[in-house]
């Protein structure tokens, strides 16, 4: 059989073309002009080679954020990632308390993200907030603005309050495509319920489990707007990850060059590791498949 | 192994269901004997899953009790029946090796090492799976991941019962003759009570000794495959055992003989003259076409299926299948059936009649 050649229909690929470009591609062109080339003002550009790269690579404030960020993300995948599986295996299966488990899941993932941090920077403020003031009361010596780990706490809380639900939702959906048969062969093959999670369960939700990892990741390592909201990268700079530092170092002080590296730089790790776990996924199904 | 007895059992998936149509299962009454080979017969929705359920502990009867040699295990969670289960659909361990799935229910049960290795051994050769013992179970075909699900049902030697839920549907056809013949080895071999589920008739009548027919929930009859053949308890039985299934009239009963559209057929047997619906039974293979005598039949197709023919026609306003078998004489002028006397069964509204003997 011949495959018909027509390639017309790429025509009707034009428009989003067209879009794309003013949407990213033109902006993403933009810094990586910045990224190259060095400027005094007045639209005037020299070429600087692969000088800002050079310079962040070794920039020790880059280093601090991206230590922070990597432990940001260790500590927060370590929280979400079990505790979701714990309440996917804990939830109900069916009936009413199975719905009203879902909508009252799903409620953070659809809170905007300043008015999360909004909502927690409200609740933790020592002198009008909730939180903040019980703690007082309770005599916890407890001030997120001026004490680095009581910081780290807040916002460590306030994103696995955000986004375990994501994890726990897929999860659920993992499980909920067991076929009761197999519980019940383990049943009969006298598994512990160790075994029927470690070889029904988790092979079984692997395939979910990674993608909840992966989104975990990619967001968590983009994190910007709660920790803004919250703590603005402070005290000091205790809360300063990665995206909170490029926009202080973009907007704030206006170093466009070394700015538009770091931004690259950081585009470039995501996609590397996103690509990773992509292949690690592929091969996984394809594995399945036998 | 242990005999089975299952007492004044019936079965309603709804909560206080009491109407006879609340029932999955009806009432019965029946005594497995030990290391039989038993089949569940009978169409989807007929109750045979739910029976079989009961029977290893995975549904707890709403009425009746169950025992495994005189010990009532009606309230025993499957886990503590000792039986072992395949499914219709393969139940594998993915991450596990196609061996660790075998001594998985032997660990856990605590046998030693080389007694398990030794077990596995054997079964992974009768059901044909060495040269896979290796491998992982995730990346395997369906037919050798259902050759797993068998193997690991077989793998425990003491077991009061094993219990298979349609285990063949999965596998392709010319699989599924050989892994039956297997099966049938294996309960030669070890001699463990096995109950089998199916809705293939041919599966069933090779592999049990005794075939449970079911429909709507009741068992019709329990037998050898025979006797289901041969004597059908109910029409229901003579439709769905044999290919294509008996044929049926209605008749009246004048003594020995039936009338049937003003003719008259001899019986083989005595008949009081019951009330209700009166039909007669005759299998397609006891009906010979001949020149005169008999019911005459419009002859409408022949289909040659090989070793046979099997002919529609039509006597008035019935359709009757006959079975024609190779080498027999059979041409357009012999248009008149005749039934073997002793081949017919006489059912009165439904139920299969007992006839006194000339």
């Amino acid at each position: 059989m011949t495959k018909i050649q027509n390639n017309k229909a790429w025509l009707f690929v034009l428009p989003v073309l067209g879009l794309v470009a003013f949407s990213a591609v033109i902006p993403l062109m933009t810094v990586v002009n910045y990224a190259f080339n060095d400027t005094f003002g007045n639209n005037q550009f020299f070429w600087n080679g692969l000088g800002w790269f050079e310079e962040m690579v070794r920039s020790e404030r880059l280093h601090a954020a991206l230590g922070r960020q990597i432990v940001f993300t260790v500590i927060i995948l370590a929280i979400e990632v079990p505790l979701g599986i714990f309440i996917a295996l804990n939830m109900p299966k069916r009936g009413f308390l199975a719905s009203l488990c879902l909508v009252l899941m799903a409620l953070p993932l659809l809170i905007p993200f300043n008015v999360v941090g909004t909502i927690w920077q409200i609740f933790c403020r020592i002198d009008i907030g909730l939180l903040g003031r019980a703690m007082s009361a309770l005599g916890v010596d407890y001030n997120y603005t001026s004490d680095a780990i009581d910081a780290w706490v807040t916002l460590v809380v306030m994103d696995v309050w955000h986004w375990t639900s994501l994890v726990a939702l897929l999860c659920y959906a993992g499980l909920q495509s067991i076929p009761s048969a197999y519980y019940q062969a383990a049943r009969i093959d006298q598994a512990s319920r160790w075994d029927i999670f470690r070889y029904i369960e988790l092979p079984k939700m692997s395939g979910v489990l990674l993608i909840a990892i992966l989104l975990r990741f990619i967001d968590s390592f983009m994190i910007y707007t709660e920790p803004f909201v919250v703590t603005g990268g402070g005290p000091g700079n205790s809360t300063t990850f990665l995206s909170i530092d490029l926009v202080k170092m973009a907007i704030g002080q206006f170093d466009l060059g070394p700015a538009a590296a770091f931004s690259l730089m950081y585009f470039l790790v995501i996609l590397l590791i996103s690509w990773v776990f992509y292949s690690v996924m592929v091969a996984r199904d394809a594995e399945e498949e036998g | 192994m242990a005999q089975i007895t299952l007492s004044n059992l019936a079965h309603t998936y709804i909560p206080g269901g009491a109407h006879d149509s609340d029932f999955a299962l009806k009432t019965l009454n029946h005594v497995w004997e030990e290391g039989g080979a038993y089949a569940l017969l009978g169409p989807s929705g007929c109750g045979k899953t739910t029976l079989l359920n009961i029977i290893s502990g995975l549904i707890t009867p709403s009425h009746g009790r169950v025992f495994f040699d005189g010990v009532d295990v009606t309230d025993l969670p499957a886990e503590k029946r000792d039986i072992a289960q395949v499914f219709q659909f393969p139940v594998v361990y993915d991450t596990m090796t196609v061996r660790e799935n075998l001594a998985f229910p032997l660990k856990n049960r605590g046998l030693a090492i080389p007694d398990i290795q030794a077990r596995v051994a054997l079964i992974a050769e009768m059901i044909g799976l060495e040269s896979v013992l290796d491998q992982r179970a995730r990346g395997l075909t369906t037919d050798a991941k259902q050759k797993i699900s068998l193997a690991r049902g077989m793998v425990r030697e003491s077991v009061n019962a094993i219990l298979f839920d349609e285990p063949l549907t999965v596998i392709d056809p010319q699989l599924k003759w050989e892994l039956r013949t297997q099966l049938k080895s294996l309960h030669r071999e070890f001699g463990h009570t096995m109950i089998y589920v199916t809705h293939d008739q041919v599966e069933a009548l090779t592999f049990a000794d005794t075939v449970v027919m079911m429909n709507e929930g009741r068992v019709l009859q329990m037998g050898t495959p025979e006797s289901l053949f041969e004597t059908p308890a109910h029409t229901f039985v003579g439709h769905f055992i044999g290919s294509p299934g008996m044929n049926f009239f209605d008749a009246q009963i004048e003594g020995s003989d039936a009338m049937i559209y003003g003719q008259r057929v001899p019986l083989g047997r005595r008949y009081k003259t019951p009330s209700g619906r009166i039909q007669i039974g005759i299998r397609p293979e006891y009906i010979q076409f001949t020149k005169e005598g008999g019911l005459p039949a419009v002859i409408k197709h022949v289909e040659d299926i090989g070793r046979r023919r099997i002919v529609h026609a039509e006597v008035a306003e019935s359709s009757v299948k006959v079975s024609v078998p190779d080498g027999c004489p059979f041409d357009i002028t012999m248009n008149r059936l005749r039934f073997d006397p002793d081949k017919i069964n006489i059912f009165v509204d439904g139920w299969r009649a007992q006839g006194e003997t000339l």
